[in-house]
């Protein structure tokens, strides 16, 4: 039982802080980011040296634990960035179905430039083995790793929560977020906000990539894609641009997948997330608004 | 040298063309009423000042520096403080949070945080219910409540010129009485540059102070309230020559 609850965690953990990427984002510019989740990718193999050979030549990597994150998570900041110097920053004034297939081409020119110097086949990386030891918690044998990543997110999530609340580019970005006009037109400076958006969620993208890598020992091109489609799908859930709905409704997605991993009969648990795919569909249903909608879209009379 | 001015100005949407050379003038410690039928181009006018919708043609000089196609956030920084229709309040903000947006930009100024803790005080004692519900979400107070909260927050701003577009809309008249009752009092205290538009000319008649009158993207009228207020003309303006 006890495990069920840390599987669903962790697993809600990473979709709760990809959604979040992508909330933070549509928040300030109502850009559904596809790019996202190359971005992931990107950070992912940020660990290894370029080459195209099966093996996996870790180079970053290896540095140890107190230097890798922060590397990791600037790797994440700096090419989220970038990506809005170079290529969003143009879209600002276009309308959101420009900017996400925008989003969609220039998440395809990073897949493809890691495709170049690290070849489409997945490599095995072991990254700090020793957190794959399994621990004793309540009479229940969990790995490490997993109580780290829960630990992790809270953590991730709670200074966020400082962040957004109590400082003063905090505020400027909740601001911005609900009437980005109304913002400018009191002083806040659209860069400065949408910079601080992008370098942010990169910095989350980052901070899954480390998880993800620790968790599955693989890194993959395509790895990004999938985890990106059930962010996303959380976001909406969530009510898009809610970042209180995103984490809720990630956390949800990771709890819906792993009881259903369980509870479904055996014959069924190969289609589970066809499933899992069902219950969104009931949701947005009943919900269309998502869970918790966000002030900032509601419509003004 | 005038605090506001604009010269020539014109504004188009896609082939609408809302404000057709339009050009004025306002000083230092003036108050300007802009009013005028739904579509005269008042509020086009205003949030092309503010940098928000931009300009076609002319040019806009706020305190001495051209600012036409300047960004907002640069035009606030000059001193132009914005109260546009309708409020917009930051609903999921607290009250105090709202006030302090407007002091944000300031914040590498010496001495800031306790200037800022000073103003929020001034403002408090302006708007007393405002220091009530400091807490509370934005969305949740009343319309008045919230028409006073963007006017804090435009204070907050320390601004040299405020823009006010229609405050009265959607509020019951004592309130708006009140909320007009607390500007004046204010524009005494601190000789506050105004400029307010509004769909009628009586509330500019009753305050005094210079009006315009907008009618289909132009100026038709630009005098003293009282004077204009007598006279035919202004019916006569407000409803178009032709119809005579």
């Amino acid at each position: 039982m006890l495990q069920i609850l840390f599987d669903a965690l962790s697993l809600g953990s990473l979709y709760a802080l990809g959604a979040l990427g992508i909330a933070l984002i549509f928040g300030v510019m109502r850009l559904v980011n596809f790019a996202h989740g190359d971005v992931i990718a990107f950070c992912v193999f940020a660990l290894l040296w370029p080459s195209t050979d099966a093996m996996a030549i870790v180079f970053a990597g290896q540095l140890p634990w107190y230097l890798l994150i922060p590397f990791v998570l600037l790797c994440g900041a700096g090419l989220s960035v970038l990506c809005e110097i170079v290529v969003f920053r143009r879209f600002r004034k276009a309308n959101p179905a420009t900017m996400m297939i925008a989003s969609f081409a220039l998440g395809f020119v990073i897949r493809y430039f890691l495709l170049m110097l690290f070849s489409s086949r997945p490599k095995s990386i072991n990254l700090l083995p020793e957190l794959s030891q399994p621990v004793e918690i309540f009479g229940a044998r969990l790995p490490l790793l997993q109580l780290i990543t829960i630990v992790a997110t809270m953590l991730i999530l709670l200074g966020l929560t400082v962040f957004l609340r109590r400082t003063r580019f905090g505020l400027e970005m909740r601001a911005a977020a609900e009437n980005f006009s109304m913002a400018r037109m009191l002083g806040v400076r659209a860069n400065r906000v949408i910079m601080g958006a992008f370098a942010l969620s990169g910095a989350l993208a980052g901070a899954i990539a480390l998880i993800f890598v620790a968790q599955t020992g693989t890194a993959d091109i395509q790895m990004g894609a999938a985890i990106m489609l059930m962010a996303f799908i959380a976001t909406v859930i969530g009510g898009l641009g809610s970042l209180a709905g995103a984490v809720l409704a990630g956390f949800l997605l990771g709890a819906a997948s792993v009881i259903m991993q369980v509870m479904l009969p055996i014959d069924a648990r190969p289609f589970r997330d066809a499933f899992v795919y069902g219950a969104v569909i009931l949701v947005l249903l009943f919900r269309p608004q998502g869970l918790i909608s966000a002030r900032g879209t509601k419509e003004r009379v | 040298m005038s605090l506001l001015a604009l010269s020539d100005v014109t504004i188009r949407y896609s082939r609408l063309t809302a404000v057709r050379d339009v050009s004025f003038s306002m000083d230092e410690g003036e108050i300007l009423f802009i009013t005028g039928p739904n579509g005269a181009g008042k509020s086009s006018l205003l949030r092309a000042i503010a940098g928000v919708t931009p300009v076609a043609g002319g040019r806009i000089d706020l305190a001495g520096h051209e600012i036409t196609g300047q960004a907002p956030e640069n035009i606030a920084r000059l001193g132009f403080s914005m109260v546009p229709e309708g409020r917009d309040v930051f609903g999921s903000l607290t009250t105090e949070e709202n006030l302090l947006v407007g002091a944000g930009m300031h914040a590498r100024d010496r001495g800031w945080r306790s200037r800022t803790a000073d103003e929020l005080e001034a403002v408090y004692a302006t708007f007393p219910m405002l220091k009530e519900r400091r807490h509370g979400q934005a969305g949740l107070l009343s319309g008045g409540q919230q028409q006073m909260l963007v006017i804090g927050r435009a204070l907050m701003t320390n601004p040299r010129l405020i823009a006010i577009d229609e405050p009265s809309l959607g509020l019951a008249p004592n309130i708006n009485d009140q909320v007009y009752e607390r500007l004046m009092a204010l524009r005494a205290q601190r000789q506050l540059t105004l400029l307010i538009v509004e769909q009628s000319s009586a509330r500019a008649m009753m305050v005094g102070g210079r009006m315009i009158l907008m009618r289909g993207g132009q100026i038709v009228l630009d005098g003293d309230a009282r004077t204009l207020g007598n006279g035919e003309a202004i019916q006569a303006a407000y409803f178009g020559y032709e119809d005579h």
